[in-house]
C-alpha cells in the first residue's frame, strides 16, 4: 500500500494535515474509530464526514470504508451530511420535559426567534433546531446542547435570546 | 444538609483535578500501595463481606465479579469501566469522573491489579467528552509517575489504560455492544453466549464495571474507620451516589448513606417539590426503571425495601414528576426515548417499541379500545422474554408497572390521572 505521503488524495493539504494530526493523537489506531471520527467532523464548520474524508481515514487506518459508513449511520454523534453551524440540540427525555413552563418557553421561543420549526434548518444554514435524548444534564434544565457544549439554565426570554446573540 | 455522608465524594473539592502530586497529597494512590501488598483473593473477600452490588443497574455483586474474572483462564485479560451512563436522569458518574478522576483511574489498577489483567478501557459517553481532557492528564500522569506502565510499585505487575468514546447510542452501555464499538465497530449487542467474562473485548476475557462500582473500591481499601460498614444495614451496606430531577427545587447528585427515605431525598436533599405541587409519580433508575406514587414516599431506600414497593435502585437516578404531567404524557416521552434508542436488530424490540407508542399515542387521544390495552400489556411482555438484549428486556419495565400502580389511567373510557 502507498503510504499517506507518496499517494494524492482529493482533500486540500491543510485539511490532510489536520487529520493526520487527530490520527497521530489516537496513535493511528482503527480500533478507535468513533473517537477519530467525532473529532474529525469538527474540523469541518458544518460537522460532518465527508466522503473523501471517509475515504481517506479507511485508506490511512487500513479499514473497509463500509465499518466507516456503518459508524456513521449508526452513532447519532455523528453524520454523513452537512450540518448547520450550530445544531441547536433540545433534549427531549422527562427529565427535562416536565419542566413544563420552561420547555414550553424554550421551545417557542427558539422557534420563534430562528422562525424554523424542530427539524428545520435556517436559510443561512447557520442553525437546526432538533430533539435529542438525555445528554446527562438533567440537573441543569432547561438546557440545549450546541456542538458539544451545554447551555444551561434557560429560564428566561433573555437569556435564550443572549445565547442566539452569542453564536456567530 | 442532613442525611449526607462523605465517602465516595470525600475527595470532592479536595484537591486539584489536574495535578496527581494534589492527589497525593490527600492520600492518592496509598489504596493502590495497599492493595498490591494483598491477595487478591483477599480483596475480593473485602468489597464482598460489605455486600458491594454492581452500580451500573444489574446490581450484581462486586466481589464476585472480581472473583470470577480471576478465575477465568486465559491470557491478557481486560477490565473496562462503562462510563457510558446513558440512562435518563442519571449523572453521577459524571459528578464521579470530573471531580475525583484520579480515584477512578487508581481503582481501574487495582482492578487490573485483582482480576488479573494486563489492559483497562474507559468508555465515555460522547456527551461527556469534555471530560476527556482530564481524563487524559490523569492517565498520562500516572504512567508518568510509574503507577501505570510495566512493573507498577516494583511488584511485576504490568497494566495500561485507554480511553475510548462513545458515539451517543445508549445501547453501547450493554456489553456486548460497548466491546464491539471498542473494537471500532457500529455497538449492535450479539448474542450470548459466549459471555464477555469469557470471550469479550477482542476475545480476551473481560471485566466490565460501572465508574461508581470502581470508585468505592480505592475508599474501602483506607477505610480505617470503616465508615462505609458503619451506614446502611442488611443487604444494603455503606452508601449510595443517586442523582435527583425533574419537578424537584434542587436537583442533583447526592451521596446518601443506605436506608435513607424517600421522603428525604426528595424533600431534604433535593429541596421539595417545585410550588409545593402535589407528587404525580416518581420514577427509578433512569428510562428502564419503574415507577411509584407518592406512596413511596416512608420507604427507606434500600436494595430490598424498593423492591419490595415494586421498583428498584438501577441506576441510581430519580425523577420526580409533579401532578401537571399526565401519567400518560409522561410513558410516551419514556417511550419516545426507547423508540429513538433501539437499534433496530431484533424483532421483539424494533417492533413492539414501536406498536406501543401507537397504543400510548391512542390512549392519550381517547381512541384505545380494551383490546389495544391487553395487546399493548402483551407486546411489553413478549418484549422482555424475547428481546435480543437488556435494553428491549427493560424498555417496558417502567409500561409494568405504571399498569400495576395506576390501573385506572388504563381503563377504556377511564379519565386520564
Ligand atoms: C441497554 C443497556 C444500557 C446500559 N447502560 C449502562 C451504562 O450506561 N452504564 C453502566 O454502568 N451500565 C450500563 N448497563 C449495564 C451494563 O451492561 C453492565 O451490567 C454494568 O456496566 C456492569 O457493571 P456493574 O456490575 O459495576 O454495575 C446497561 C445495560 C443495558 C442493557
Ligand atoms: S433488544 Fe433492541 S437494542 Fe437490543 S439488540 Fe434487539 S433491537 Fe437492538
Ligand atoms: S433528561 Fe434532559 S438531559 Fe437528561
Amino acid at each position: 500500500m502507498l503510504t499517506a505521503q507518496t499517494k494524492e488524495y482529493p482533500l486540500p493539504a491543510e485539511l490532510q494535515a489536520k487529520i493526520d494530526l487527530v490520527l497521530e493523537s489516537h496513535d493511528n489506531d482503527p480500533t478507535q474509530i468513533v473517537g477519530i471520527l467525532l473529532e474529525v467532523q469538527e474540523l469541518h464548520e458544518r460537522h460532518y464526514i465527508s466522503e473523501p474524508v471517509a475515504y481517506y481515514l479507511a485508506d490511512r487506518l487500513s479499514l473497509p470504508v463500509t465499518n466507516i459508513f456503518d459508524c456513521l449511520n449508526f452513532y447519532s454523534e455523528l453524520s454523513s451530511k452537512p450540518r448547520a453551524k450550530y445544531p441547536i440540540q433540545v433534549c427531549s427525555s422527562p427529565a427535562c420535559r416536565v419542566n413544563v413552563i420552561d420547555t414550553k418557553r424554550l421551545l417557542e421561543t427558539l422557534q420563534r426567534l430562528l422562525d424554523i420549526k424542530i427539524g428545520e434548518t435556517t436559510y443561512d444554514g447557520r442553525f437546526t433546531l432538533e430533539t435529542t435524548t438525555c445528554y446527562g444534564a438533567c440537573d441543569r434544565a432547561p438546557s440545549v446542547r450546541i456542538n458539544g457544549q451545554i447551555y444551561d439554565h434557560l429560564d428566561s426570554q433573555e437569556k435564550i435570546e443572549a445565547l442566539l446573540r452569542s453564536l456567530t | 444538609m442532613s442525611n449526607q455522608v462523605k465517602f465516595l465524594t470525600k475527595n470532592f473539592g479536595q484537591y486539584d483535578t489536574s495535578s496527581i502530586g494534589s492527589y497525593m497529597d490527600i492520600g492518592g494512590f496509598e489504596a493502590l500501595r495497599k492493595a498490591v501488598t494483598m491477595d487478591p483473593e483477599k480483596i475480593c473477600d473485602m468489597i464482598t463481606e460489605v455486600k458491594v452490588r454492581g452500580r451500573g443497574g444489574a446490581e450484581y455483586p462486586l466481589g464476585r465479579k472480581w472473583s470470577q474474572a480471576r478465575a477465568v483462564v486465559g491470557e491478557n485479560k481486560i477490565v473496562v469501566c462503562n462510563a457510558d451512563e446513558g440512562e435518563t436522569t442519571t449523572f453521577k458518574d459524571r459528578e464521579l469522573i470530573q471531580k475525583d478522576p484520579f480515584n477512578l483511574i487508581e481503582a481501574l489498577i487495582i482492578a487490573g491489579y485483582v482480576c488479573g489483567a494486563t489492559d483497562g478501557y474507559i468508555y465515555m459517553r460522547a456527551e461527556y467528552a469534555c471530560l476527556r481532557p482530564l481524563l487524559l492528564n490523569a492517565i498520562r500522569q500516572a504512567k508518568n509517575y510509574g503507577f501505570l506502565g510495566e512493573n507498577i510499585l516494583g511488584k511485576g505487575f504490568d497494566f495500561n489504560l485507554h480511553l475510548y468514546s462513545g458515539g451517543g447510542a445508549y445501547v453501547c452501555g450493554e456489553g456486548t455492544a460497548l466491546i464491539r464499538s471498542i473494537e471500532g465497530k457500529a455497538g449492535r449487542p450479539r448474542m450470548k453466549p459466549p459471555f464477555i467474562k469469557v470471550s469479550g473485548l477482542f476475545a480476551r476475557p473481560t471485566c466490565l464495571n460501572n465508574v461508581e462500582s470502581l470508585s468505592i473500591v480505592p475508599h474501602l481499601l483506607v477505610d480505617k474507620g470503616r465508615v462505609y460498614a458503619s451506614c446502611g444495614s442488611g443487604e444494603s451496606i455503606g452508601t449510595k451516589m443517586i442523582s435527583v430531577a425533574g419537578n424537584v427545587n434542587n436537583p442533583g447528585v447526592f451521596e446518601i448513606p443506605f436506608g435513607t427515605t424517600v421522603r428525604e431525598i426528595i424533600y431534604n436533599l433535593a429541596g421539595g417539590i417545585q410550588h409545593d405541587r402535589e407528587i404525580q409519580l416518581i420514577q427509578f433508575g433512569g428510562a428502564s426503571g419503574k415507577i411509584a406514587d407518592a406512596s413511596i414516599l416512608d420507604t427507606p431506600y434500600t436494595y430490598d425495601d424498593l423492591r419490595n414497593a415494586g421498583v428498584m435502585v438501577g441506576s441510581g437516578g430519580i425523577l420526580v414528576i409533579d401532578e401537571r404531567t399526565s401519567v400518560i404524557d409522561f410513558l410516551r416521552m419514556n417511550q419516545e426515548f426507547f423508540s429513538e434508542e433501539s437499534c433496530g436488530q431484533c424483532t421483539p424490540c424494533r417492533e413492539g417499541n414501536l406498536h406501543i407508542k401507537i397504543i400510548l399515542d391512542k390512549i392519550a387521544s381517547h381512541t384505545a379500545t380494551q383490546e389495544d390495552i391487553r395487546i399493548m400489556a402483551t407486546i411489553a411482555r413478549v418484549m422482555s422474554m424475547s428481546s435480543l438484549c437488556g435494553l428491549g428486556e427493560t424498555a417496558q419495565n417502567t409500561l409494568q408497572s405504571a399498569m400495576l400502580t395506576f390501573p385506572e389511567v388504563f381503563e377504556v373510557g377511564g379519565t386520564e390521572s
